[in-house]
């Protein structure tokens, strides 16, 4: 008999811890949604308006319509309006994903402008966290593991070390090492300069070798935890009788490694990784804008260079609505990975 | 016998000597940190002050005797930078640090200790804080500022993140300390609320604050690096993230000015390998069993 089925017949999840659980993504959501309603709004003078009156005054934005943007906006967050009814329509729009048009680039609908940015961020830090997350714990696990080789210790220190730098100052080095002295990799942006994107195999190819760089710069800077995290499990694990007892079975050790305490080492960074993953649109924010990667984080680069709140409020709304949802899908999915979580308020 | 035992291992040296063996991760790290005071105040000896000014030295120069770290674009001599700008940073890694650990120490005590709805409004508050990016919010705030901040400013923004942490670990501390046996002697012997607090709590627990301080510092020093390196700084500080923003500003990197950037990234690198040190040794110096393993 397998005793999948007797885990999952213990499994009752309350309904009333799933009704909580989805009431706090809702909480977050909300909060999001209502930070970047108040700081504009606390702020002295509305910024939307000052800096269109500023584009006006510098002439910087003869080309685009202000006077036609102003009254977009006025008529869009109904200015003459009282503010709880502003409130209300402002959480309406938010919750359609109906960001407004971006300023600097005026007439594209913000949602656009992420939709674009967004594939390139996601195919980036989710590569890169994967690969960060097999390296580093196989390499936590080896560290703890008492047969392994001497020179993977000797590995360990400046691996630690780069974890305390942060990753966007390690990607400064790193295209200063391989991109300017070297030549070996492309300076910084998603592709060359005039392709346009296309699933075409060379621009593929091409996109894949610009992020080599920036990806880099991700795992380096996140082995280190990853490894700490799996070493300080894989001791844990070791000292367990199953562990003992499967040594004194005679089992092989790669065996006992891999099927035995590997394996069970291994759950806190399944939910570690799936946390991590839902970071996966604000994780390489300053990787991305020192390699001007096209990006969600150039992107907000730009538009905090542009003062383009539009878009800078729909990035931020957007990045806290996919880490709620990680969160909520890892609460809810967790307990049927390890039996022993137990759903209690403490 | 045991009387004169202790005494022939007294005296300073023998105290100094023991506290290293003890706590070598405390040391090391102490030590770092003293270097690098060492560093922004015998530096100031060396170096003026006007030299971090825009335009005050010839710009571009590589390191020479002169200039030992060189000059950027902007007509900075980078020695001076380090020497004035490390204090910069550091300074709002500190206020920073301060409010979130008065902010955090409160918010846990009162969460741990009275529990009930107090518990669920500050846990509550922090786990929602901390499930959002709380470095968007930063940005959202610090581009609506229009990066016209200074120092005080940036820290107080910085501050925003810095409470959360000290909020979580303290009230777990709180939570457990509050079924120790000595606590509820105190309670039973007529000890009011805020004297358990203050006279038995707080000294047993200072540590754990000192250790929730230092990442507190940590946590302030990234967010700001993180905000100034995208602009959203103090415009005419140099503090270590805005040299790197304007070194990549005028693209420093591949017009080969090396000593441009580098140099604020390993002040940064020492900065944070020195202060996760000192938080491990205080780790180590709050929990015996945590000594035995090195």
């Amino acid at each position: 008999m397998r005793t999948n089925g007797r885990n999952l017949q213990g499994l009752e999840m309350p309904i009333e811890y799933v009704v909580r659980r989805v009431g706090l993504f809702f909480v977050i959501v909300w909060a999001a949604a209502t930070v970047n309603f108040l700081i504009p709004r606390l702020a002295p003078g509305n910024p939307i308006r000052e800096q269109l009156l500023q584009q006006v005054a510098t002439g910087g934005a003869g080309a685009t319509p202000i006077e036609e943007v102003v009254q977009a906006y006025e008529a869009r967050f109904g200015l003459d309006l009282p503010l709880w009814l502003q409130y209300f329509n402002f959480l309406w729009d938010t919750v359609r994903f109906d960001f407004g048009v971006s300023i600097a680039r005026f007439p594209t609908p913000v949602w656009d402008t992420l939709t674009y940015a967004l594939p390139w961020t996601i195919s980036l830090v989710a590569t890169a966290t994967i690969i960060a997350f097999v390296i580093g714990s196989l390499f936590g696990a080896l560290l703890a593991w008492p047969r392994t080789p001497r020179f993977v210790h000797a590995v360990a220190p400046p691996l630690l070390t780069m974890a305390a730098v942060p990753y966007y100052l390690l990607g400064l080095i790193l295209m200063y090492v391989f991109a300017f002295r070297f030549g070996w990799f492309p300076l910084g942006g998603g592709h060359q300069l005039g392709t346009e994107p296309s699933f075409t195999m060379t621009f593929m190819l091409d996109a894949a070798r610009h992020s080599v760089l920036p990806a880099l710069s991700l795992i380096l800077a996140t082995l280190g935890f990853w490894a700490l995290q799996m070493r300080g499990m894989m001791v844990t694990v070791q000292g367990e009788d199953y562990v003992t007892l499967a040594e004194a079975k005679g089992l092989r050790p790669s065996r006992i490694f891999f099927r035995y305490a590997l394996r069970n080492a291994m759950l806190p960074q399944i939910t570690a990784l799936a946390l991590t993953l839902g970071h996966v649109v604000s994780g390489a924010v300053l990787v991305e804008i020192v390699y001007g990667y096209p990006g969600i984080g150039t992107l907000l680069f730009r538009s905090v260079q542009n003062f383009d709140y539009p878009v800078i409020y729909g990035i931020t709304f957007l990045i806290i609505v996919a880490i709620g949802l990680a969160t909520l899908i890892l609460d809810l999915v967790l307990p049927f990975l390890d039996p022993r979580i137990k759903y209690s308020r403490e | 016998m045991a009387a004169t035992g202790a005494k022939q291992f007294s005296g300073p040296v023998w105290h100094v000597s023991n506290f290293v063996r003890t706590f070598p991760l405390l040391t090391i790290g102490l030590i770092m940190l003293f270097v690098l005071l060492l560093f922004i105040t015998v530096g100031r000896l060396f170096v003026e002050e006007t030299h971090t000014r825009v335009g005050y030295v010839i710009p571009d120069l590589s390191p020479s005797a002169e200039h030992p770290l060189g000059t950027n674009t902007m007509g900075q001599d980078m020695l001076a930078v380090m020497v004035y700008g490390t204090p910069l940073t550091l300074q709002i890694g500190l206020i920073a640090g301060i409010i979130g650990l008065v902010v955090g120490t409160f918010m846990g005590f009162v969460a741990g200790y009275y529990g009930g709805f107090w518990d669920n409004l500050f846990r509550g508050a922090a786990d929602v804080a901390l499930t959002i990016p709380a470095f968007l919010v930063l940005v959202v705030i610090a581009s609506t500022l229009r990066g016209a901040t200074d120092v005080m400013t940036q820290a107080l923004i910085v501050s925003c993140l810095a409470w959360m942490f000290p909020t979580r670990t303290i009230r777990s501390q709180v939570l457990s300390m509050r079924e120790r046996g000595y606590i509820q002697i105190a309670k039973r012997s007529g000890m009011g609320n805020m004297e358990i607090i203050g006279r038995e709590m707080v000294p047993n627990l200072l540590p754990y604050l000192g250790a929730s301080f230092i990442l507190a510092v940590i946590t302030a020093i990234l967010a700001s690096i993180g905000l100034e390196a995208l602009g959203l700084g103090p415009q005419n500080e140099p503090t270590m993230g805005m040299t790197i923003y304007w070194g990549m500003f005028y693209t420093a990197i591949i017009r080969d000015l090396w000593w441009w950037w580098f140099p604020p990234i390993v002040m940064i690198t020492y900065m944070f390998v020195a202060l996760y040190i000192v938080s491990a040794g205080l780790d180590q110096f709050a929990n015996p069993r945590l000594r035995r393993r090195l």
